[in-house]
């Protein structure tokens, strides 16, 4: 339990380590592709560190890379092969950010650091915790630059998981009288969304320090 | 569309970190230095474009006829994988300075989403061959000026009056902000 809270908190991958950030800045334009991008990358750390912590002693050192990489791109094809059958709408609209989370800093970090390292169980529990902090982390980029961009929440889309739960779901004029600053859902806004996020983490961290010093 | 068109689009319209994201865990995670972001950005337009050309070679002439594109993610990232590990030592063997410098920043561009991303873009836009080449040189130019004036903006940062709440990652954020507004005026 502790380990997954770990992932969440004190070793977040997108807001502590700035890791795999490429997915947190590309498709956080609306929140459903955020956490949809959270969660295939979740399924694809979990399945190459569930692997990766199996086959670690048979693996040589010289071909660590290579096989690792394999490992996780076979995942990211089937992820790929399912969400165009299934979803093709939203395959579309994540274009090329599904195939490179085979690159993703994030999960290549794990299996070097932790799959390649430790016990089944652990790497497992560590997948878990470390995909859980990044999808909450897309989503909370995500909710930020939706409703400040576009003054609103798109849970379900029409193209895209409305397909499977039979009706969209779309939260329209969240903030009243409130003008969409329309820098925010364009690549600019991307940087800037994380930028302020991460200094308001940082803000937070510093005041609790000094209250604890008081 | 021209070759010139290709060039400018990959270059500054569309440049891969500014308005794709792509090659920012390298710039934010390891070369926060000039020189470091130097080798590393022109590691990466050598790799870039030899990858590129046996991509598409690959893609067109064995993927395709087969009818087995869906495997193209693992085709490209073996291919980029096998390609930086040859350059690697075939730096060792001609220039053993050279590998002094660029030895610890080869094996990062295997996993540098720069490259695969520039690749993927490259075949999705149908282009032919001297058109990826062209675009791939231009997309990895375009990272290697990005990154390298970001990293001298980001050194003449360290020593300013920055807010403590925006030291380090987020003021680097923000001047990426900036530039990225900049950028997008070319369109």
């Amino acid at each position: 339990m502790k380990k997954i809270w770990n992932g969440i908190t004190k070793e977040n991958a997108i807001f502590v380590l700035l890791l795999g950030l490429c997915p947190a800045l590309a498709v956080t334009t609306t929140f459903e592709k955020s956490y949809v991008m959270g969660l295939c990358v979740l399924v694809v750390l979990l399945g190459s560190n569930f692997i990766i912590s199996l086959i670690k002693k048979i693996v040589p050192d010289l071909v660590k890379i290579p096989v690792f990489i394999l490992i996780i791109g076979t995942f990211v094809t089937a992820i790929e092969i399912v969400l165009k059958n299934e979803l093709p709408g939203l395959y579309d609209v994540l274009s090329i950010y599904l195939p490179l989370i085979t690159v993703n800093c994030i999960i290549f970090g794990r299996a070097l650091e932790v799959a390649s390292k430790e016990s089944v169980k652990n790497s497992i529990l560590d997948a878990i915790g470390t995909g859980l902090g990044f999808t909450m982390a897309l989503m909370i980029i995500g909710l930020v630059r939706e409703l400040f961009g576009n003054n609103s929440i798109t849970i379900l889309s029409n193209d895209g998981l409305a397909k499977i739960f039979g009706q969209n779901l779309v939260i329209e004029n969240v903030l009243p009288a409130f003008t969409p600053i329309n820098i925010m859902v364009k690549p600019a806004g991307a940087f800037l969304a994380l930028a302020l996020l991460l200094a308001f983490i940082n803000f937070m961290k510093s005041r609790r320090k000094k209250n604890v010093s008081n | 569309m021209s070759l010139i068109n290709i060039f400018i689009v990959g270059f500054l319209t569309e440049n891969i970190v500014l308005t794709k994201f792509l090659g920012l865990c390298s710039f934010l995670g390891t070369s926060n230095k000039r020189k470091n972001s130097f080798f590393m950005g022109t590691s990466v337009v050598f790799v870039t474009v030899i990858s590129s050309i046996f991509s598409y070679l690959i893609y067109k002439y064995i993927l395709v006829p087969f009818d087995a594109t869906y495997l193209r993610t693992l085709m490209f990232i073996l291919i980029i994988a096998c390609l930086v590990k040859l350059v690697e030592l075939f730096i060792k063997k001609v220039n053993s300075t050279l590998y002094e410098n660029l030895g610890i920043y080869l094996p990062l561009i295997t996993t540098n989403c720069a490259v695969l991303g520039t690749v993927l873009v490259g075949i999705n836009s149908n282009y032919n061959l001297i058109e990826i080449l062209v675009y791939s040189f231009a997309s990895s130019l375009g990272y290697l000026v990005v990154i390298y004036t970001l990293s001298t903006i980001r050194e003449r940062l360290d020593n300013g009056a920055i807010p403590k709440s925006f030291k380090d990652y987020p003021i680097a954020l923000i001047v990426a902000t900036i530039m990225a507004i900049l950028f997008s005026r070319f369109g």
